[in-house]
């Protein structure tokens, strides 16, 4: 018993003694409840809402109470036009074509197309009755958002246009029981428009509050991104994963230079002709060949297996992949400048890769997260790796489409390098 | 104009503090061509400090460092300086030749000159044999020769060792002596720390006593003794206890006291009766009686009033 309280004793000293160690056992557990309550918990107005746009060809008074019932809804941020940076002079409104565009573009994940001719049969009860499907363009790998938008769509027909609901019940019920008589007819008269007076109204019309769906909408959906491809998500998560884990790589590779200091291995070295500047960017160097190396393997695999269409996209894959994995290798390099000791880089660069891919949309993706966490994910070279390897292997963007992310990613790398080797000055001279 | 030969190692005034310590404290020194310096003193004296400073590893606080008329850490120095750190500075997961080859590229040593450099390396570290093992396979002894040879492996001209021998065995000490032995026949010039005599001894032309930062005496083996102890002989005498009347007896006849054991010089053998003989009239019981020639030991002892590996 004493020795079990000796042991305990001994363990306790020991880690109140390495202080960053006895920080981190606290304020990791707490960092992460943090960042994924923030992920999750989507409260305030930070509610995440899916971006859609609406092209009305039909402009017809069902359709435009249509239009203003989805706009009017919280859980959508709908868009007639593009947006323009001179408020005065608006630009013209999405046609189908330029819609469909921008769903391919990944600039929003679902498009409505309202056809000409939807507001004489703007809904119907059944496969019997002649409707006009609205056409719903969307792009696959957002599997959530075309459901979501389906279902406000089939409860904005409900809450919005109860004229067009009623007068189809009417048709609907005076054919089966072979026609009204006269003063009903005037009745029924009188109540549609007196609908059509209080729908004509929009500050009358009600706003919707949840999703529901009823069917009584026709829509034909389509997939514009994605629709011919394999195994949608593949792509998505060769990506997501294939960073998170570049950045463990590169912190441990990057490790080397706390062992070397350790060992007394690197003040031989700097005591030759190798300066520490030299010295860090030929370590970052390698860091950044292993971390290409890795992300080819996890690729030609993804390929092998799940037939991710890699031999089509090499020019952007070789883009992408060179410029996320010398963004990784500067972190790496940055971590290990940071901490004294392994045990503390192990400690930091676990807190900092998750929270970085958890943010980034390495475990969860960032159109499903609130748009302050969207935004945070800016942030992170894992945001920025998978926004790029999206265009390349989803979109089929061209290489020249890569420039942000290319740019982004290579500004990253030479930052944090700076930042490292004025760190790293540390070992310069004791 | 600077001289046309200049020697290899020319320090002046040189100060390195860490906070409130002063590890090094306005040493200067000048090394000759071709000669074994040994620096000797305890540990924590300054030594590595002052070697780091020769290397352009630590920025003096005052002072400067002249390698063959070059400052240090410039291109030339470090081309002309070989450094063996204290630590194993090795790479575990590289063989030894393979470690060489590394530490020969950092020099900047390719090709045929690189393979010859380390043909020599392994050559004179005895490891030929274990060229293509492991580092972190090898002995002890084998990872310090290895570490020895890996500071050699550009052929420098001035050789700095930091206690090379730390943690060998005898037998692998003594094959270190033969290395470096070997290179004062090759004419390097060499540093040589330790915090043991018998080494300097053994191997240093001249010897620098390093204590609290600053040399406290420098001149070769004998001269040091003679300036310390003019006379041939020490007596060492351990008493029973210690007591005001032996630290009076032990200052009448002009010794030093160390807890119960007195010390004295003496010029011939028959002063030995006479303090014996005293010690006896003073009522002081003696435990035991030890008669030696002065050594590096010694002279540490008259100069700091403490052992040398205190």
């Amino acid at each position: 018993m004493l020795q079990f309280f000796n042991i305990a004793r001994i363990a306790l000293i020991s880690l109140r003694r390495d202080r960053f160690a006895l920080a981190l056992s606290f304020l990791l557990p707490i960092i992460f409840f943090a960042v994924f309550a923030m992920i999750f918990s989507g409260r305030g107005d930070t509610t995440p809402r899916i971006s859609i746009i609406i092209v009305d060809q039909d402009q017809s008074q069902a359709s435009k109470q249509l239009v203003q019932a989805l706009t009017n809804d919280d859980s959508l941020s709908v868009a007639t036009h593009p947006p323009s940076k001179d408020k005065a002079s608006a630009l013209p409104d999405y046609t189908a074509a330029s819609a469909e565009a921008a769903v391919k573009a990944g600039q929003v994940p679902v498009a409505l197309i309202i056809p000409t001719g939807y507001g004489l049969h703007p809904i119907s009860f059944g496969p019997t009755q002649p409707a006009t499907p609205i056409e719903l363009l969307n792009d696959s790998s957002d599997i959530i958002a075309p459901q979501m938008v389906n279902g406000l769509l089939q409860k904005a027909a409900m809450t919005s246009m109860p004229a067009s609901m009623a007068q189809q019940g009417m048709d609907l019920t005076g054919k089966n029981i072979g026609g009204f008589t006269p003063e009903q007819q005037k009745r029924i008269d009188a109540q549609m428009a007196a609908l059509n007076r209080y729908a004509s109204n929009p500050t009358n019309a009600p706003r919707t509050a949840s999703a529901g769906s009823g069917g009584i909408i026709q829509v034909h959906s389509r997939a514009v991104v994605g629709e011919n491809k394999p195994n949608p998500m593949i792509a998505f998560y060769a990506a997501a994963f294939g960073v998170m884990f570049l950045l463990f790589t590169a912190s441990g590779s990057a490790g080397a230079l706390l062992d070397e200091a350790e060992s007394g291995t690197l003040d031989r070295i700097l005591s030759s002709r190798v300066s520490m500047g030299m010295l860090l960017a030929g370590k970052m160097s390698f860091a950044t060949f292993l971390a290409f190396t890795q992300l080819t393997v996890m690729f030609v695999f993804a390929w092998l297996v799940y037939r991710v269409d890699l031999p089509s996209h090499i020019p952007g894959f070789i883009v992408m992949g060179l410029s996320t994995a010398f963004a990784v290798a500067a972190f790496g390099m940055l971590l290990a400048s940071i901490c004294r000791t392994r045990a503390q880089l192990g400690a930091l660069s676990t807190i900092v890769i998750m929270t970085m891919s958890a943010v980034g949309g390495s475990m969860f993706p960032r159109y499903l997260m609130p748009m302050a966490m969207q935004n945070a994910g800016l942030f992170t070279i894992n945001g920025w790796a998978i926004d790029g390897f999206t265009k390349v292997f989803w979109r089929d963007q061209p290489v020249s489409a890569l420039w942000p992310q290319l740019t982004v990613l290579v500004s990253i790398g030479i930052v944090l390098y700076l930042i490292a080797r004025f760190i790293a000055r540390r070992w310069d001279y004791a | 104009m600077p001289p046309p030969h200049p020697a290899p190692l020319v320090v002046s005034g040189l100060v390195k503090r860490f906070g409130s310590v002063t590890a090094v404290d306005n040493i200067s020194l000048e090394l000759r061509s071709g000669e074994c310096l040994g620096l000797l003193g305890p540990n924590g004296a300054g030594k590595s400090t002052l070697i780091r400073s020769i290397v352009g590893r630590v920025n003096p606080d005052a002072g400067s460092v002249s390698v063959f008329g070059a400052s240090a850490a410039s291109p030339a120095a470090c081309a002309a300086i070989g450094w063996i750190p204290q630590e194993l500075a090795l790479y575990p997961r590289l063989t030894a030749a393979e470690n060489l080859r590394a530490f020969g590229r950092y020099a900047g040593l390719t090709g045929n000159p690189l393979h010859e450099a380390v043909s020599w390396c392994l050559n004179w570290s005895g490891l030929e044999d274990r060229r293509d093992a492991l580092v972190r396979t090898l002995s002890g002894g084998m990872k310090r020769r290895l570490n020895m040879a890996a500071g050699l492996i550009h052929q420098p001209r001035l050789v700095l060792m930091d206690e090379p021998t730390v943690g060998v065995d005898p037998q692998s000490r003594n094959r270190i002596f033969e290395m470096i032995e070997a290179l004062r026949n090759r004419g390097m010039t060499i540093i040589y720390t330790t915090h043991y005599m018998e080494e300097a001894e053994r191997l240093a032309d001249r010897i620098a006593i390093v204590d609290h930062g600053r040399i406290i005496a420098l001149d070769t083996h004998q001269a040091l003794i003679q300036a310390c102890f003019p006379t041939s002989s020490l007596v060492i005498a351990r008493f029973s206890a210690a007591s005001p009347a032996l630290a009076v007896w032990t200052t009448t006849h002009g010794g030093s006291l160390n807890d119960s054991t007195a010390e004295f010089a003496i010029d011939h053998p028959t002063d030995l009766s006479r303090l014996l003989d005293s010690a006896a009239a003073a009522g002081l019981e003696l435990e035991d009686l030890a008669l030696r020639r002065p050594n590096l030991e010694s002279v540490f002892l008259h100069l700091t009033g403490r052992e040398l590996r205190d």
